[in-house]
């Protein structure tokens, strides 16, 4: 397969970036997306060019770090995939892929196609957590969790927090990350006693970090590489209301 | 030095409980003064990072991927062990103990293994605590399923994404002491090397990835939980980033490095389909309960699995071993399958692969369905249709991948698949404590050696992970701490510190300077292409001599002809991996002098030359019964020191699945 | 928490929006049953009679208020999440494929909007202010029913009228189902029928609507 690759490029935070075009003649269709990288960069470096940075690890779809935003889209066209799971045999011979990074106020580009994600971390350290100390905790068995609502705080928690969500979003929202950690917490019994200070902290949070809100578009939902469904949005903001309108204590 | 595994006093089932009523503890008020560092996010890490920092440390975290939440334990699938005894079926803590003794093929230690058993039980507690989702009864109650052979149901899962959900739940343990300032994370932070001050650990050295920064930071002990080495192969199941360097760099300061020859090679992977190929892809090991494994009688056989009949396929495993058939252990099941593809009875392109066939099954359990449904006189497409549904119900997320990554429809044809790199069972050597041969420093999780001897069971390696970080090393670091309440904040002014960097500085500089020829991958390649050709699934002494030698000449031209691109100052992935390379050059080395030393087979190290007349793997215990612990020397050579292995509990025994 | 938090925080602001945005919606429900009095052709008769009623009744009075600050929080809030979340991407996409993961009125109801709003502007300054002018220094009211004939008799506002009633139904059709999601409505029992009777919502009010600047124009209705 012949591609022809128009790759972001940008030196650094400061860089004001440019797109570079490479051609690419011995791509095999079994080759991964990332592969096809691989095959870029070490062609690049024969070359004496500086190689494209890009974010991966796992390769297997579920640590969440590879972030590429392909022609128009989040992890590319396919659904439910990430980057790293992206094969070749879905691209044309002779075709054009335009590769960027994920672009939004809250993640400022690294380099090339390496962002900052660690707002998500401090929307985490926010309130994505369950205050209960190493030791204390009472027989796993002790409090039984009805299934279908266990199944559905786990189809939350299969969030990978690529931010694929904010990626796709016109107004760069992280609504869907973090309501799916809202309403992963808020399902399960544990996650009772902090329920509404936490979904009112990780809103601020995210605020804070720059990210726009959400307008139920659905474009998330749509490009999530894990189909997280937007409903956990609506379910957040049910735990938002209640927490507004009905206070635990008097202030 | 004499190798003290500080195994307390008493018989087995109180030891650890002796050992937490008589070690040393440190006051909150001192607690707060003692600098900890941690270097990796993944299980352990994490789970150390949270719990430390609940009882009042300050805690420094280092991780190189972009947030803790990335680290590699995340992609672990199947689930994780504990001796709750919830299905009544005979279930304990003894018998989680011996299953892990037994897996271990009799190569680890008593103590440790008993103490694993004992604490698994917390785990799954703590964790339900912490919201970490695990599948469910109807009744509410947390469900189990049977893993890797052993015959009680104690594996506690979430799905196909166990790994997943135990880190975040670790993860945001450790996000909540952060939140509370107790600890500080530095991602995109690679820790480059040990600092010494008067014999203890007492810092680290580490490069900010972004700005290529060196960093001094000190602190009162160190603990590496940094994960396994199996990308020592080039291919294996770990994630691209998953490295040796903070195990190796303590390695060359003085903590020995045991049994590094045991490696665990995974039966059911995608198999590699071309030279550009970057990391091999893990099946469930769940999938051998219903696919049959075969290769076509004839060589070089043309034609498709699927029309290949009946009675010229070779159900290898069923034929070899009876007993078990295709639920035979990992190791026994990756040799079989390598035997047949280096016998010229490999399939695929590559014809390094074996078929695992899920037709027998779809139609046993097309039969059943339409009896259940009164479908008398189903047609065979019926069946077949009926059957598919239900392997669909049972594996239908992994044959969506296994479609995914192949192009391939998993229910219309066999799966091809091939053993791989998976885990390292070797590591760090590490006392009871946790602690490693230079004082103050701690290893836990996967880079240390201590629990899974020769080979580990399945399901085990989260339990270890969460184990050592949530409920061993909050009690055995006090035992340290507690003589280090006088010291003072470690000053990174120290000349230990500037050593430790310029040595650092000077490695760097080595390596920027070289622009020769080749990528740091193209060094990889080669070295992965050594270790699993000659030190592999299979090994024996003249290809590990001849490994030795090729892994010296490699590392020499390493070293004389590396291009790294871009510069030092800045985010420069390549120079990354550069460093790793040139670690894994040097461990390689000694895993191979490891496994060439020793002359018996056990566990996943099998030597050609050990063997039973049928093929299986013989095991010498009046000479190995010990745990090979390296001292390093001048990178030319290594002293073997040994610490026996008593067994007083459990007697070993030949494994048979025959 | 504060009350102000209603207002300025990210998913206080969409409540405010839903909240309005759903007071309009019936608001609309009034407005397309009186206008549908025209249907009577009985010469404007019972829709004169209508808007007599809504134009003097004192606690109809009250209720406009109501419904001005309805529009006037709708508009400000709407137009201040646009300003607020285009800022959110400083650099823009060169390839931006959201057509394949979203409706294009999904991404517009800011545009939608304003032209919604300029609509508005038209509409009030045709019918309703000099009505209340009329009323305020005459003391009566205008004959509405003449004054629509009037109005509607130029091609040019008929289809003004009918860009307003296009981008309020798009606006609708977006906006009817995100207001429940805003308000929490994940069930999958009622996501269905309230998408259902938003789309309905969303095509049959604004082809009332629309029905009466067309007929005017084309003389059915005198």
């Amino acid at each position: 397969m012949h591609i022809t690759l128009k790759v972001w490029r940008q030196k650094n935070q400061q860089d004001r970036g440019h797109f570079e075009t490479y051609q690419l003649d011995q791509v095999n269709e079994d080759m991964s997306f990332l592969e096809m990288f691989d095959v870029l960069n070490d062609q690049l470096i024969r070359e004496g060019k500086d190689p494209v940075a890009f974010d991966h690890d796992c390769r297997e779809g579920i640590c969440g770090m590879c972030s590429m935003y392909i022609n128009g889209r989040p992890h590319g066209p396919l659904k439910g995939t990430t980057t790293c799971q992206l094969h070749m045999r879905h691209f044309k011979d002779g075709d054009t892929i335009v590769v960027e990074p994920w672009r939004a106020a809250a993640f400022p580009v690294i380099k090339d196609l390496v962002v900052d994600r660690s707002a998500f971390d401090r929307i985490m350290q926010a309130g994505g957590f369950i205050s209960v100390n190493t030791g204390s905790a009472p027989d796993a068995n002790a409090i039984p969790v009805e299934k279908d609502k266990a199944d559905a705080a786990f189809a939350a928690a299969a969030c990978i927090g690529c931010g694929a969500c904010v990626a796709a979003c016109k107004n760069s929202s992280a609504m869907l990350f973090v309501s799916a950690k809202i309403a992963q917490l808020a399902l399960l019994p544990q996650g009772q006693p902090e329920r509404k200070t936490r979904v009112l902290n990780m809103i601020a949070q995210m605020d804070k970090e720059g990210f726009g809100s959400c307008s139920n578009i659905g474009s998330c939902e749509a490009e999530c590489p894990k189909e997280i469904p937007i409903t956990f949005i609506a379910k957040a903001n049910r735990e938002y209301l209640q927490a507004m309108l009905a206070p635990d204590l008097p202030e | 030095m004499e190798l003290d595994a500080k195994i307390p006093q008493g018989t087995l089932s109180d030891k650890w409980k002796h050992y937490k009523d008589t070690v040393k503890l440190v006051s909150p008020a001192n607690k707060r003064r003692l600098d900890l560092i941690i270097v990796g996010t993944g299980l352990a890490g994490a789970s150390a990072a949270a719990s430390l920092a609940e009882l009042g440390y300050h805690v420094k975290v280092f991780c190189f991927q972009d947030s803790p939440r990335r680290a590699h334990s995340i992609a672990a699938q199947g689930g994780i062990n504990a001796a709750k005894n919830y299905q009544n079926d005979g279930d304990s803590v003894f018998r989680l103990f011996y299953d892990t003794i037994k897996g271990g093929d009799y190569r680890s230690r008593e103590a440790n293994v008993y103490r694993l058993a004992e604490v698994s039980t917390a785990i799954i507690d703590h964790c339900v605590a912490l919201g970490v989702p695990f599948a469910r009864e109807y009744g509410g109650l947390l469900a189990n399923r049977s893993f890797g052979g052993v015959q009680v149901q104690r594996t506690f899962y979430a799905a196909g994404q166990t790994g997943q959900q135990l880190l975040l739940g670790a993860y945001s343990a450790m996000q909540r002491q952060v939140a509370l300032g107790n600890v500080e994370v530095f991602a995109r932070h690679e820790m480059m090397d040990l600092v010494i001050i008067d014999g203890k650990a007492r810092g680290i050295i580490a490069r900010n990835l972004v700005t290529g920064e060196l960093e001094r930071h000190g602190a009162h002990a160190v603990l590496l939980a940094s994960g396994g080495y199996g990308n020592v192969f080039y291919l294996s199941t770990n994630a691209m980033g998953s490295n040796v360097t903070a195990a190796w760099k303590a390695h060359k300061r003085g903590a020995y490095f045991a049994n590094p020859c045991f490696t665990q090679i995974h039966p059911t992977c995608i198999p590699v389909s071309g030279d550009y190929q970057s990391k091999l892809t893990l099946m469930s090991e769940s999938l051998r309960n219903d696919g049959r494994v075969w290769v076509p009688k004839k060589k070089d056989d043309p034609r498709k699995p699927t029309e290949i009949p009946e009675d010229e396929r070779d159900y290898f495993l069923e034929r070899r071993y009876p007993a078990f058939g295709n639920l035979v252990p990992r190791d026994v099941a990756s040799r079989a399958a390598k035997e047949r593809c280096d016998a010229g009875f490999g399939v695929g392109p590559s014809k390094m692969a074996v078929y695992l066939d899920f037709r027998s099954a779809m139609e046993r359990y097309g039969h059943a369905e339409a009896h259940r449904l009164g479908i008398a006189d189903a047609s065979e497409a019926k069946i077949l249709e009926l059957g598919k549904q239900i392997i669909a119900e049972k594996y239908g997320n992994l044959f969506e991948m296994y479609e995914r990554i192949t192009g391939e429809n998993p229910y219309e044809t066999p799966m091809r698949i091939y053993p791989a790199v998976h885990y390292t069972m070797g590591g760090l050597w590490v006392d009871y404590e946790l602690m490693t041969t230079i004082p103050g420093l701690y290893a836990l999780g996967e880079c240390n050696f201590s629990d899974h001897g020769a080979n580990r069971l399945g399901a085990s390696a989260l339990m270890q992970g969460l184990a050592d970080g949530f409920f061993v090393i909050p009690y055995t670091i006090g035992n340290y701490l507690a003589d280090e309440i006088r010291t003072p904040k470690i000053s990174t002014d120290h000349p230990a510190f500037a050593e430790a960097e310029h040595r650092v500085k000077e490695q760097i500089d080595r390596l920027m300077s070289i622009q020769g020829k080749e990528t740091v991958d193209y060094f990889h390649r080669h070295l992965g292409k050594i270790m699993w050709d000659k030190c592999g699934m299979s090994r024996n002494a003249q290809g590990l001599q001849e490994a030795i030698s090729e892994i010296r000449a490699l590392r020499e031209e390493f070293w004389k002809n590396v291009r790294i691109p871009g510069t030092a100052d800045s985010l420069n992935p390549e120079l990354e991996k550069a460093g790793r390379v040139a670690d894994f050059l040097e461990l390689a080395e000694l895993i191979c002098i490891d496994a060439l030393h020793r002359n018996e087979s056990c566990g996943a190290h099998f030597r050609e030359e050990y063997q039973t007349p049928d093929g299986e793997a013989l095991r010498d215990d009046e000479h190995f019964a010990y745990v090979a612990a390296w001292e390093y020397r001048d990178g030319k050579e290594y002293t073997l020191h040994q610490e026996p292995l008593h067994f007083e509990v459990v007697h070993p025994t030949q494994r048979s699945y025959k | 928490m504060k009350w102000r938090q209603l207002f300025i925080s990210p998913v206080g602001r969409k409540i405010v929006m839903a909240f309005t945005g759903l007071f309009l919606i019936l608001f609309l429900v009034v407005h397309v049953t009186i206008n549908a009095c025209i249907f009577l052709n009985d010469h404007g008769k019972t829709f004169n009679a209508v808007a007599h009623f809504m134009g003097t009744n004192i606690l109809i009075h009250f209720l406009e208020i109501g419904l001005f600050v309805g529009f006037i929080l709708h508009i400000i809030q709407g137009w201040m999440i646009w300003a607020s979340n285009s800022k959110k991407r400083p650099v823009k996409y060169a390839v931006w494929g959201a057509s394949a993961n979203s409706h294009w009125y999904s991404r517009s109801m800011g545009l939608l909007g304003t032209l919604i709003f300029i609509f508005l502007v038209i509409h009030l300054a045709n019918f309703w202010v000099p009505n209340r002018y009329h009323y305020i220094t005459q003391g009566e009211e205008l004959n509405l029913f003449e004054r629509m004939k009037l109005i509607f008799s130029s091609p040019i506002i008929v289809l003004i009228y009918l860009g307003g009633l296009v981008s309020l139904s798009y606006h609708l059709m977006h906006g009817f189902q995100s207001a429940f999601r805003t308000f929490g409505m994940n069930s999958k029992r009622y996501i269905p029928i309230v998408r259902g009777i938003g789309i309905a919502f969303a095509i049959i009010v604004p082809v009332l609507f629309a029905l009466m600047p067309i007929l005017v124009y084309l003389k059915v209705i005198s």
